[in-house]
C-alpha cells in the first residue's frame, strides 16, 4: 500500500449494534491485509477483542447496524463520545436495513405474536437486564452525527479496505465504480 | 447428580453482588452474563443474556417466498448460506416438492461445505485460538487475533488463509461472500466454469495439510492438559444432530438422531419434518432467546447440545478418510463414554473443518458440478420445511405461503437457540469451578466467556429467530412463586 506510516498506530473502535455481523464478515474479507492493516492501526473495543469500552482517545468508530433498543443507544453515544471519526458501515447502519422492516408493525404486537401461547397467555421476557426494546429501528445518523457513510450490505472487503486506507493516509475517501455496491 | 439448573436463580437476589460481562466479546451477536455473589464471593446465580429481539418470522409475513432465501441469510453474517439454503429447502418442498437436479444439489452442497470451512476457521483462529495458546487468564491487550499474529504468525496466516478459501467457495458459488443469491427455491442460479473450478481446485489441497495442521493443533493441547481440556465446563447432555440414512456425518442433508449422555440413540433416523412435535421452546423472563428442549423428555431432561461435539459423537463414520481418522481417534480418547467437555467443541469443530476441506475437494473433481441443469419442476405445495446442520448446529425453517406466493407463516429454530440451555448450564458449571469463593478478576471473568465461545455462539442469528412454536413458560421470582409479565414499550406504557 502506498500510505505513509503514521507517527503512533490510530485507534480503532468497531462494534455492531443492530445487525447481522456480516460487515464485520466483510473486514475480516480484506484477508491478510489485515496483516498489514494491525501495522498501522490498533483495536480497541470491538468484538474480535475484550476491549468492552471505548477508550477516550479513539481514532475511528466503525459501526454496524442500526438502533433497535437502549442498550444500542446507549453504545453508540459511547462511540460518538470517545471517537473522533465515526462511520456507519452497511445498509443497516445507514438506513436501519432488513431490521427495520418491522418498522410499519407494532412491536407489542410482535413481541405478543411471538411470546403468546395459546391458552396460556403472553409472557413476554422483560427482566431489568434485558434492554428495553425502541418502538422503531433507526439508523445511526437519527441518533447522533455521523462523519462517513460506506454502503453496502454489506460493502465489500476491497471496499472497505479502500475506504480505510484512504483514511490512513490522509485522503478523502472515494469509491469509485465497482466498489459502491448497495445490495 | 447435581440439579439441572442449579445457580440459575438466586433465593435472596436483592441482597448479593451484581458483576456483569457486557458485551461478551470474541462471539458473534450480543449477550451478555450477570453473576450474582455474596460477601464471601459465594456464586448464587449466573445468567447468559441475549439482549436483542428482531421479529423476522413476523415481518417476513406478507413477502413473496421467492425473496425469502435471499431475505432471512441477514439473520447472520457469519453463517448466511445456513440461512440461505435453509429457507431454499423449505421453498424448494413449495415449488416442486423438495427436488433437485444433481448439479443444484452438488452446487449447494459446496456452497455449504465452502461455509462451513469459513466460519470454523474464524470461530477458532480469529475468536478462540487467543485464549487457548496464551492461557484464559493471559493479558487482555494480547488475547486477540492480533496478539496471536504477534507470537505465532503462522498460526494466525494459516487461519487468515483458511477462512478466505472458504469465502471465495461461497463466491464462486454465489457471487458475493456474504448475502450471496446462488441458491432459489427449486434449485441454484448458477454452475460453475471450468476456470472457476480450476481456480478453486489450486488450493484445495493446501487447504486440507491446514485443517489437518489445525486440527494436530487442538488435539495437541488436548493431550498436553487433559486435566483442564476434558473437565473444562463439562456438561453431561443430550446430543443431537442430522445424520445420513446410513448415519455418516452429513452437514447438508439428512434425518435426526440423539443420544443421551451415555451414548445411547434416544431416537434415530427421524424425518425433520415433525421437528414442531419433537421440540418444544421454553421462554424465560430474562433472556430473548428461548430454551427448546425434546418434548417427550420435559424441560428439566430434555435440553440438548447441538453443533460439532454432538455431530462428531452422535454419527458412526465421516465419508472422507483423513476426518475420519481423526473421528476415531476423538472417539478413543473419551474412552467408553462420549466426551462432555466445552473445549471438545474445538477438537470436533477442526475435525469438521477437515471434512470439509476435503468434501469440497471431492466436489470439485466432480463433473455435474459444470451441469447445466439447474432447476427441477415438480408438484406445488402450500407447506415446506428446511433443515441443514449450520456450523453450530441443527438450523430449522418452516414456511406457509398462500395462493398469492406471499408468506403467511415463518418459523425459525436456529442452532444457538438450540444450545441455549447447554451454554447456560456450562457458564454455571465454570463459574462454580472457578470463581466460587475467589476474589474476581478479568481473567477469572474471561474463564465464562471461554465456556461460551466454545459453542461458537451466534447471538446475532439467536436474537433474530423468534417462534411462534407452543410455548411453556413458567416464570418465578426469586421464592419460587409464579408471576405474571406485563411488557413496556420504550415510552413507558404499560401492556400486557
Amino acid at each position: 500500500m502506498n500510505a505513509p506510516l503514521p507517527k503512533r498506530k490510530l485507534k480503532v473502535a468497531t462494534t455492531s449494534l443492530a445487525g447481522c455481523f456480516g460487515c464485520h464478515m466483510s473486514f475480516l474479507d480484506i484477508d491478510e491485509r489485515i496483516l498489514d492493516l494491525v501495522e498501522l492501526v490498533e483495536f480497541d473495543r470491538s468484538p474480535i477483542t475484550d476491549i468492552k469500552h471505548c477508550s477516550p482517545d479513539c481514532d475511528l468508530g466503525i459501526i454496524e447496524g442500526g438502533v433497535c433498543n437502549a442498550e444500542n443507544v446507549h453504545v453508540l453515544h459511547e462511540f460518538r463520545k470517545n471517537c473522533k471519526i465515526l462511520i456507519a458501515m452497511g445498509a443497516c447502519a445507514i438506513n436501519g436495513g432488513l431490521p427495520a422492516q418491522r418498522n410499519s408493525l407494532d412491536i407489542r404486537d410482535i413481541l405478543a405474536a411471538v411470546y403468546a401461547q395459546p391458552g396460556r397467555g403472553v409472557h413476554i421476557p422483560n427482566d431489568p437486564e434485558i434492554p428495553l426494546l425502541l418502538n422503531e429501528v433507526h439508523p445511526l445518523h437519527e441518533v447522533v452525527k455521523i462523519d462517513y457513510f460506506l454502503p453496502g450490505c454489506p460493502p465489500s472487503g476491497d471496499a472497505i479496505w479502500k475506504f480505510l486506507t484512504d483514511l490512513l493516509a490522509g485522503r478523502t475517501p472515494t469509491l469509485g465504480h465497482g466498489l459502491i455496491h448497495y445490495d | 447428580m447435581r440439579h439441572q439448573f442449579e445457580l440459575e436463580t438466586a433465593k435472596t437476589p436483592e441482597a448479593l453482588k451484581r458483576i456483569v460481562i457486557e458485551p461478551v466479546s470474541r462471539v458473534e451477536g450480543h449477550g451478555k452474563v450477570t453473576i450474582l455473589l455474596d460477601d464471601n464471593n459465594q456464586v448464587h446465580q449466573v445468567r447468559l443474556h441475549i439482549v436483542e429481539f428482531r421479529g423476522f418470522e413476523k415481518f417476513i409475513e406478507g413477502r413473496p417466498y421467492w425473496e425469502v432465501p435471499v431475505l432471512v441469510q441477514r439473520l447472520c453474517g457469519i453463517c448466511p448460506v445456513s440461512h440461505h439454503l435453509a429457507a431454499s429447502k423449505a421453498m424448494d418442498m413449495i415449488v416442486n416438492g423438495g427436488i433437485l437436479t444433481p448439479t443444484a444439489e452438488k452446487i449447494r452442497r459446496l456452497m455449504h461445505y465452502g461455509q462451513m470451512l469459513q466460519s470454523h476457521a474464524l470461530h477458532f483462529f480469529h475468536l478462540s485460538s487467543p485464549d487457548l495458546l496464551f492461557g484464559f487468564d493471559s493479558d487482555v491487550a494480547k488475547r486477540n487475533i492480533v496478539g496471536v499474529a504477534a507470537a505465532n504468525p503462522d498460526v494466525a496466516k494459516m487461519g487468515v488463509l483458511l477462512r478466505k478459501f472458504g469465502q471465495e467457495v461461497i463466491r464462486v458459488t454465489s457471487g458475493k461472500r456474504v448475502h450471496g443469491t446462488g441458491s432459489v427455491p427449486g434449485g441454484v442460479n448458477k454452475s460453475l466454469t471450468a476456470e472457476e473450478r480450476d481456480y478453486l481446485l489450486k488450493d484445495s489441497d493446501q487447504m486440507i495439510a491446514w485443517s489437518r495442521d489445525a486440527v494436530r493443533i487442538i488435539k495437541g493441547l488436548h493431550r498436553s492438559n487433559p486435566a483442564l481440556y476434558d473437565a473444562f465446563g463439562a456438561v453431561p447432555s443430550t446430543m443431537m444432530s442430522l445424520v445420513d440414512d446410513k448415519g455418516a456425518l452429513d452437514f447438508y442433508h439428512g434425518a435426526l438422531r440423539a443420544r443421551d449422555k451415555d451414548g445411547e440413540v434416544i431416537f434415530d433416523q427421524v424425518s425433520y419434518q415433525g421437528y414442531n412435535t419433537l421440540l418444544t421452546e421454553g421462554v424465560k423472563s430474562w433472556s430473548y432467546m428461548k430454551f427448546p428442549y425434546i418434548t417427550t423428555l420435559g424441560e428439566e431432561k430434555g435440553w440438548y447440545k447441538v453443533g460439532p461435539l454432538a455431530r462428531i459423537q452422535n454419527c458412526d463414520s465421516i465419508p472422507t478418510p483423513q476426518a475420519e481418522e481423526e473421528r476415531v481417534e476423538f472417539v478413543a480418547h473419551g474412552g467408553a463414554k462420549p466426551m462432555h467437555g466445552s473445549l471438545g467443541f474445538h477438537w470436533a469443530r477442526m475435525i469438521e473443518m477437515l471434512c470439509a476441506a476435503e468434501t469440497i475437494k471431492d466436489l470439485l473433481l466432480d463433473p455435474d458440478i459444470m451441469g447445466a441443469d439447474l432447476m427441477a419442476e415438480g408438484p406445488r405445495r402450500g407447506e415446506g420445511i428446511g433443515v441443514i446442520e449450520a456450523p453450530r448446529g441443527t438450523l430449522f425453517h418452516h414456511y406457509r405461503v398462500d395462493d398469492n406466493d406471499l408468506v403467511t407463516y415463518a418459523n425459525l429454530i436456529v442452532s444457538t437457540t438450540n444450545n441455549n440451555t447447554a451454554m447456560n448450564v456450562a457458564v454455571r458449571d465454570v463459574a462454580k469451578n472457578y470463581l466460587q469463593g475467589h476474589e474476581i478478576t478479568e481473567g477469572l471473568l474471561n474463564h465464562i466467556e471461554v465456556a461460551i465461545r466454545c459453542f461458537d455462539p451466534c447471538l446475532s442469528c439467536a436474537t433474530h429467530a423468534l417462534g411462534k412454536m407452543p410455548l411453556e413458560v413458567t416464570l418465578v421470582d426469586a421464592t419460587g412463586a409464579e408471576i405474571d409479565r406485563m411488557t413496556k414499550d420504550s415510552e413507558g406504557r404499560i401492556g400486557k
